[in-house]
């Protein structure tokens, strides 16, 4: 299986006046097509900083960061925008959709900006939405959502662009631990159809439900395992 | 992403916040109205000039008697009997560029027909006078050539005294008496209206020069006019025109460096002209004072967008994140406070014109609103949406995602 992602000694150094921090110091690591990895970690070891990079969102200092062959180091951010809109789908630990606005619509998003019309959109988004089990709520408001359904109006809107990979920066911190097991088990479910998605967490069941973990520390992998960890 | 999408996008955001984009819209509403209501004010103005041009006739030049000084007209002058009907005659054949001179004569008296009588001016003026002010008669006939040769008691009526004089009854061939002295009425002119100022302009009665020299009015010498009006050739000679008249006259009354013109002509069309031309800047002084207050809506727009921009942050890290790029977040940011000032510049057209016929129903005054001046106060509505959105825009375009996405 080829790699979708591969990252090779990446750094990230954030300067702050005359002060200097290295939130990553030198990350490697390939994912392959179709995995589900849990990105594991104390609170400020660099989990986020890292998803930033994955996502395009925040260029690395140095190092290569190859997505589905391309290298992403050099690129503009229009050329960016581009790279997140048609290879990449975010889920956010707060949802991040659009208030006052209509689910369906939410999940249209990424295709409004990939330039389709608003059949095609819709179509698609409808699709998205049954395969979260949303089907029926396209006009549901976020605030006439719960949580759970929320964070599903979410992944709809990432996986509605047909992305290379999913990025989740703890999708389930801010849900309860019974909608959290429904959102892995879609997680699950959506992996199972080979999409590939890569989360952070840090609780240790939510991993559980990923095939393969990689564990940070200070900026540094410490551990990068395909067995499930023991508690 | 395409442009209806970004309107749609604009418009939900406006809707949101409904009674905040009226308030924001209202300092461009008023603005609008204001450049709107002025223009329309001052155009009235000088279409009302416009019009007292037409109704004096066009190319036309007036001699009087005395002379101007550089600071106006002396005193006494136009009561000075200087000129004369064979002024008016050699003005007429030896000016290469005049086409009619009348030399014309003025009073006023009581007109009497049988037992109804009625006060008014009394023109005399020679045949050319008609072609010169281009008065069409409507009943009857002209006064003729033969008319003012034999100085025949003959006259013509306005519309007025004859209705005054003689109801609804045909007064052609009927006599009355002018100044006790009885003449025929030979025609009726054509109703010429009110002129822009509300005068009734069909209250005269025309008689022959040569009549009106011998029994009307008293002079010094036979043949004196009171005043010589003279149509020139065309409008672009009418310069011309005035030169040659000024050149034959002073000939005729040997006039010499020591010796001050004893006459004034007068090209009423260019001073008219010069009237309307004030009452233009006017209305553009009126205007540009009326578009202050349109860049102080635009202030109140851009800060409204400002504001705008920092409430919605993480929508916009959100759009960032999933692939629009900084040209879609400025294009999105740009057509809301340009639709905001476009609604804002409508609105105020419309009331603006609802402003402008109210001051011309309620307080008389002529206004006139133009195609142009709405198509420019609309376009101006959008510029200042274009030019007070760009900064917000921009801000929000250069937004970093990352940061976007994390503000509270
Ligand atoms: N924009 C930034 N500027 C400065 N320091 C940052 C910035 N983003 C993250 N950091 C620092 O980098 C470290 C890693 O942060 P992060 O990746 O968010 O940790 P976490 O693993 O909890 O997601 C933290 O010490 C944090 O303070
Ligand atoms: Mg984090």
């Amino acid at each position: 299986m080829s790699s979708v992602i591969s990252l090779t000694d990446i750094r990230r150094v954030f300067i702050m006046g005359d002060q200097q921090f290295e939130a990553l110091k030198g990350v490697s690591f390939d994912i392959t097509t179709g995995e589900f990895v849990a990105i594991m970690g104390a609170s400020g070891s660099g989990k986020s900083t890292c998803m930033n990079v994955l996502g395009c969102l925040d260029p690395p200092t140095s190092g290569r960061y190859l997505l589905d062959g391309l290298d992403v180091g050099g690129m503009g951010t229009n050329e960016l925008a581009d790279i997140r809109n048609k290879k990449l789908g975010f889920v956010f630990q707060g949802f991040n959709l659009l208030a006052r606005t209509p689910a369906v619509e939410n999940v249209e998003l990424p295709l409004i900006y990939a330039g389709l019309g608003s059949r095609e959109r819709r179509r698609q988004a409808l699709i998205a939405m049954e395969q979260v089990g949303l089907a029926g709520k396209e006009n549901n408001h976020p605030s006439q959502l719960s949580g759970g359904q929320q964070q599903r109006v979410a992944i709809a809107r990432a996986l509605v662009n047909n992305p290379a990979v999913i990025l989740a920066d703890e999708p389930t911190g801010n849900l309860d631990s019974s909608t959290s097991e429904e959102i892995m088990n879609l997680f699950t479910a959506l992996n199972r159809q080979g999409i590939t998605i890569i989360m952070v967490t840090h609780e240790h069941d939510v991993a559980a439900f990923a095939g393969r973990q990689i564990t940070f520390r200070d900026g540094r992998i410490i551990s990068d395992s395909l067995t499930t960890a023991t508690v | 992403m395409d442009f209806i999408q970004t309107l749609k996008i604009a418009l939900r955001a406006l809707r949101t916040n409904k009674m905040r984009s009226f308030l924001t819209m209202l300092g461009i509403i008023i603005g609008i109205a204001a450049v709107i209501a002025m223009m329309a004010v001052g155009s009235g103005a000088s279409y009302v000039i416009s019009q007292q041009i037409a109704s004096i006739g066009s190319n036309i030049i007036l001699v009087i008697p005395g002379s101007t000084t550089s600071g106006g007209l002396r005193t006494g002058s136009g009561g000075a009997q200087t000129l004369s009907s064979d002024d008016a005659r050699s003005i007429g054949t030896d000016c290469p560029s005049v086409a009619y001179a009348a030399g014309t004569v003025r009073a006023s008296g009581q007109i009497i027909s049988g037992n109804m009588n009625w006060s008014s001016v009394i023109m005399g003026g020679t045949p050319e006078l008609f072609e010169i002010r281009e008065w069409p008669v409507v009943s009857g006939r002209a006064i003729s050539q033969q008319d003012e040769d034999g100085a025949i008691k003959v006259c013509l009526l306005d519309q007025t005294v004859a209705e005054n004089l003689f109801g609804s009854a045909d007064p052609v061939g009927s006599i009355v008496r002018i100044k006790k002295i009885p003449f025929t009425v030979i025609g009726i002119l054509e109703r010429k209206g009110q002129s822009p100022q509300g005068q009734d302009q069909d209250d005269a009665v025309f008689v022959p020069l040569r009549t009106a020299q011998r029994n009307l009015v008293r002079s010094q010498r036979t043949g004196i006019v009171s005043a010589i009006i003279v149509k020139a050739k065309s409008e672009e000679l009418i310069d011309k025109a005035e030169k040659e008249i000024q050149m034959l006259l002073n000939q005729r009354h040997r006039i010499t460096a020591a010796k001050e013109p004893d006459f004034t002509t007068r090209n009423l069309s260019e001073i008219l002209a010069v009237a309307e031309q004030s009452a233009k800047a006017m209305s553009l002084l009126l205007g540009a004072v009326a578009s202050i207050s349109l860049i102080v809506g635009g202030i109140g727009i851009m800060n409204i967008m400002l504001v705008s921009v920092t409430e919605r942050t993480r929508e916009i890290g959100i759009r960032m994140a999933i692939g629009a790029k900084k040209n879609d977040i400025l294009l999105q940011f740009m057509t809301e406070a340009v639709l905001l000032t476009m609604l804002g510049g409508l609105i105020g057209i419309a009331l603006g014109a609802g402003g402008a016929t109210g001051v011309s129903r309620f307080l008389g005054w002529p206004t006139m609103i133009s195609i142009q001046s709405i198509t420019i106060a609309f376009l101006f509505s959008a510029a200042v949406g274009i030019f007070f959105g760009f900064y917000p825009a921009k801000k929000a375009a250069g937004l970093n995602p990352i940061d976007a996405l994390r503000y509270e």
